[in-house]
């Protein structure tokens, strides 16, 4: 039986449908969970997709911390439940303060959309599974606040504590720095993603769920999405026996 | 009360309706005059914009009838059937003066209600073209509305979350006063869920969902795009539309809900003309009236007057006709996406669209004389007695057709033409955009025509747009043919079969006997290039009174095509695909380098002219080129087109980061072979094995054919031969330069940063 995979639907929801395809293409059975509902459906994992959840015009996210499903799936995560922001998702995971961090304005002040490299910093959390460290992972960002942002006290303890996922690269395979092009948005230390001390909730401003397929020009973000099918699998007692082996 | 006391003017002047058309709407009401009420919905529903009053009598000369077409020219966006039940619904729209006047907003509703004329078809939109032209990029006030609209564009688009996948970006000094913003949509439905803007079914209820009805836009459409008007007027700031987003986006979502569980009868988008227009239009469609209780009407704010109701264009507002057993589902769907709704009159059977307000009847108009029965002009139209200006003063006096020949590097040339504001890489622009969201974007911005997977099928939808004003300026005909012929080449050279042509035609004030003259002559050319490629005009819009205080804008038909590859395994791209695959050039060169990019460098021979387009050619280029692609001969295809040869191949070479090396025979000038734009020719690549096959399926559709060298190396290298010899270069003459030769990686140089140094954007 397919792994069910929640897929939090707010109004302002865009990518939605993209997640729950490539859910699809991994095998999981994605279930599609509304804003105003309280329960998550018995899901082994949540995530939340990117978009403009209530319109965002005050600050992404903010007013997404609200709402019913997010209660429930603060809740979960506190029970250790596995959870992954993408883009708008990452931005209400922030503003929820179940993941470190926040994410600013670009530094150019300008939306960007095109495609960067992000490396996994390691390879043995519930989202990176199977990825190989430092390797680039070619997939598309589009945002206008993105710019991870905290105190230096705080990035130290999370590149100490293993908390950062994924930086943004350069060609060369290096962490871009801040002003560089392949940092689309002036991160700090490249962050491109970054996860809670427990290790069950992770959020991620680039879009693997657009980069699960070769004929959209990159597959590189499926592991992504597989990882943490693989995973919530496992939470379930499902193993990992129930997962496809990759997109078209 | 009248609407605006204390003028001297009569009222149906300051609204912009003539005393000719005042007794024309006498004799729709039985002789009796309109009230001020009617009088206002009048003179929003026989603007220029809702009307077509001008251009009505030409636009009936379009060819409609098509393969698969499903709905055409009337309905809110063209449809053509693709197979497997499915249907592509796709339109161009202007929003040109908003624009002007406030370009954030302007471009950002332009987005916005582009895409509602398609999911009020319902179709969910999957892509979005913004075809943009502006003055000198070096102009302050230029600079201002390119960034304005970008934003404007990216920030509607961006939210609800449909990716902007190609257009236009120009730059041309008839511009400066009045920028165009034309924006097309496309979507994609279940043909058996097509959805037709019509009020069926006297008894049934009007439901109006969406936004509540405010003071924004009050006579947009009939004040803003049916006059000229000066720069920065700020009186008319009112009259811009205000966008939301994310209403929008509530608004996709409930709209295809409801038809998707069949709960509505018929579905209209409000856009220019408010209430007025959704109403008038859809009862006329169905041969009924409407009943309207304006009490009914959401309001954002107290203290509307009638009028200001029923044509405000407060955005994002759609209008259904609901079966009254069905109203209770209808107000669920709407509640559960946090969208106002309310019953706001009832279909009749009368033909009258009714106002009642208090229990009293204060305006009726039957609803043909605001919509089909509406006045229509027969404009005069005169050629300009002066064909072709005489240059500037100041400007080159040179014969440009010959400056390689005079000693200028070649290589030199085509660096200055990659890296000019309009030929150089958009992508610091595009890349404010999303491109990708709805996971379905194969080839996005930048690279030729946009290539959006159908999901759920092996096929894709390709789509481009394309607009010649350079030489439309001197040739209207000629102007709006070869943008027809660019636009479908684009999608021909991907593989794909075009379906069907929208277009956008932004001229001049039709009262004018020349501008009238281009719009005419503009259509006749969008007619003939549309018989001559078999094409369907599956609709579009006119936007005339592009003028301002500096002068009218070149005439400017904006043509917008989507094409169908039956199997996304053949798409073809422009870009060199492997080494040592031959290079041959399809088509020959004519002379002509009015309107080029290199005239615009070097500068215009008094006596030269624009290259001549042959119909027939260019129908055989494209059946050609489909058929060796869909034969697996055709490695990569790229059109000639702005910049000539020498931008073409440089860009198959940049964007494959493979150089070539090849030979070009000059039948005409150095100028005109490497830089000059006559159509119907490409630069296709294949492997070596193939490219006698190639060479003789060209001649078998009558069109010349030659190998002209190979991919490789990291430089692009063009030697420059006289047609037929063969022995070095000296042997040849002295006039020919020798060649022109420029690594790959400069060529990228100039072209990437073109465009952002153009703009200021950088240093």
């Amino acid at each position: 039986m397919p792994v069910r995979v929640g897929v939090v639907v707010f109004p302002g929801s865009n990518c939605d449908r993209d997640t729950v395809r490539a859910l699809d293409l991994v095998g999981a059975e994605p279930v599609v969970l509304w804003h105003e509902q309280a329960s998550l459906d018995s899901v082994a994992a949540v995530v939340l997709p990117g978009g403009f959840a209530y319109g965002d015009y005050v600050r992404a996210g903010v007013i997404a911390r609200f709402s019913p499903v997010m209660r429930s799936v603060a809740e979960f995560a506190g029970r250790g439940g596995l959870v992954l922001g993408i883009c708008n998702g990452f931005q209400v995971l922030a503003e929820s303060g179940l993941v470190p961090g926040a994410l600013l304005r670009n530094a150019s002040l300008r939306f960007v959309g095109h495609e960067v490299a992000i490396a996994p910093v390691r390879s043995d959390t519930a989202f990176t599974r199977g990825l190989e460290i430092g390797r680039g992972l070619r997939m598309p960002v589009a945002h206008g606040e993105g710019r991870f942002y905290a105190d230096a006290v705080t990035l130290d303890a999370l590149e100490r504590d293993g908390q950062v996922l994924f930086r943004y690269v350069d060609p060369a395979g290096m962490p871009a720095d801040p002003d560089h092009l392949a940092n689309p948005n002036g991160s700090l230390r490249a962050i491109a993603g970054v996860m809670n001390a427990a290790g069950n909730v992770a959020g991620l401003m680039p879009h693997p769920e657009r980069a699960a397929e070769v004929i959209l020009g990159s597959d590189e973000g499926f592991g992504i999405i597989r990882s943490l099918v693989e995973s919530a699998a496992q939470a379930v007692g499902q193993g990992p026996a129930v997962i496809g082996t990759g997109a078209r | 009360m009248s609407i605006i006391e204390l003028e001297v003017e009569p009222l149906h002047r300051r609204l912009g309706v003539t005393d000719d058309e005042l007794e024309a709407i006498r004799a729709r009401l039985d002789g009796r005059d309109p009230n001020d009420l009617e009088l206002a919905m009048f003179s929003v529903m026989w603007s220029e914009h809702c009307s077509y009053k001008s251009s009505k009598p030409l636009l009936r000369t379009l060819p409609i009838a098509g393969e698969g077409v499903v709905a055409g020219p009337g309905e809110n966006a063209g449809v053509i059937s693709i197979g497997d039940g499915l249907a592509v619904a796709f339109k161009i729209e202007s929003h040109n003066h908003p624009s002007a006047v406030e370009p954030y907003q302007g471009a950002a509703t332009g987005v916005g209600g582009i895409l509602r004329d398609i999911f009020t078809m319902g179709a969910r939109p999957i892509a979005v073209l913004d075809a943009l032209r502006f003055g000198d990029p070096v102009d302050p006030r230029t600079r201002h509305l390119v960034d304005g609209v970008v934003r404007g564009v990216g920030g509607y688009g961006n939210c609800v979350g449909v990716p902007t996948v190609g257009g236009e970006l120009v730059f041309d000094p008839s511009y400066g006063g009045n920028p165009l913003v034309n924006v097309m949509a496309i979507g994609l439905l279940e043909e058996r869920r097509l959805t037709l803007a019509a009020a069926p079914g006297p008894g049934n209820l009007v439901v109006l969902f969406g936004s509540t009805t405010g003071r924004d836009g009050i006579g947009g459409a009939s004040v803003l795009a049916s006059a000229t008007f000066s720069d920065d007027d700020p009186s008319k700031r009112p009259s811009v539309q205000v966008g939301d987003p994310f209403a929008e986006k509530l608004l996709i979502e409930a709209s295809l809900e409801l038809i998707d569980r069949g709960l509505v009868e018929g579905l209209q988008d409000l856009g220019a003309g408010g209430i007025t227009c959704a109403t008038s239009e859809t009862a006329d469609r169905a041969g009924t009236g409407i009943l309207v209780d304006l009490d009914a009407i959401p309001r954002r704010e107290p203290g509307l007057a009638p009028f200001e109701v029923m044509i405000s264009e407060s955005q994002e507002r759609m209008c259904a006709a609901v079966l009254p057993e069905n109203w209770e589902a209808v107000r669920e769907v709407c509640d559960r996406w946090g969208l106002p709704v309310a019953i706001i009159g009832r279909v009749t059977d009368d033909g009258d669209i009714a106002i009642v307000q208090a229990g009293q009847e204060i305006a009726r108009i039957p609803a043909r004389a605001l919509t089909s029965d509406a006045i229509v002009h027969d404009r005069v139209a005169a050629p300009p007695t002066h064909r072709r200006d005489a240059p500037a003063p100041g400007a080159p006096s040179e014969i440009s057709d010959r400056l390689p020949e005079r000693g200028t590097d070649p290589g030199a040339v085509l660096l200055a033409l990659l890296g000019s504001a309009n030929l150089s890489s958009r992508h610091s622009v595009f890349r404010q955009y999303d491109s990708t969201v709805g996971a379905n974007t194969v080839a996005g911005p930048g690279r030729g025509a946009a290539v959006l997977r159908v999901d759920g099928t092996t096929k894709a939808l390709v789509a481009t747009t394309d607009g010649n004003q350079s030489v439309g300026r001197l040739d209207p005909w000629l102007g709006a043919a070869l943008s027809v012929a660019e636009a479908t080449r684009n999608v021909s050279i991907t593989g794909a079969r075009p379906l069907g042509v929208t277009n956008c035609l932004n001229y001049g004030d039709p009262t004018r006997p020349e501008a009238f003259w281009q719009l005419s002559e503009g259509v006749r050319g969008l007619a003939d290039a549309c018989l001559a490629l078999g094409l369907p005009v599956t609709g579009g819009n006119v936007s005339l009174y592009n003028e301002s205080a500096s002068g009218a804008i070149a005439p400017t038909p904006e043509i917008g095509v989507v094409g169908l590859l039956d199997d996304i395994a053949t798409l073809v791209g422009p870009a060199f695909v492997m080494v040592d695959d031959a290079i041959l050039l399809i088509g020959a060169a004519g002379p002509g380098l009015v309107g080029s990019e290199y005239a615009g460098l070097a500068g215009e021979a008094t006596e030269d002219a624009p290259p001549a387009l042959d119909l027939a050619r260019e129908a055989a280029i494209q059946r050609f080129v489909r058929e060796a692609i869909s034969r697996g001969l055709v490695a990569s295809a790229q059109d000639i087109s702005g910049g000539g040869f020498g931008v073409a191949i440089a860009e198959c070479a940049m964007w494959s980061g493979l150089g070539a090396s090849v030979r070009l025979a000059i039948g005409h000038s150095p100028a005109v072979d490497l830089f000059g734009e006559s159509p119907s020719r490409l630069v296709l690549t294949c492997r070596p094995r193939y490219a006698a096959a190639l060479e003789l399926l060209a001649r078998q559709h009558g069109l010349p054919a030659e190998t002209i060298g190979s991919v490789g190396g990291d430089r692009l290298r063009i030697e420059l031969t006289l047609a037929g010899a063969t022995g070095a270069a000296e042997e040849r003459g002295g006039w020919v330069a020798d060649a022109l030769e420029v690594p790959v990686r400069d060529l990228s140089h100039v072209w990437e940063h073109g465009l952002a140094r153009a703009l200021g954007w950088e240093g």
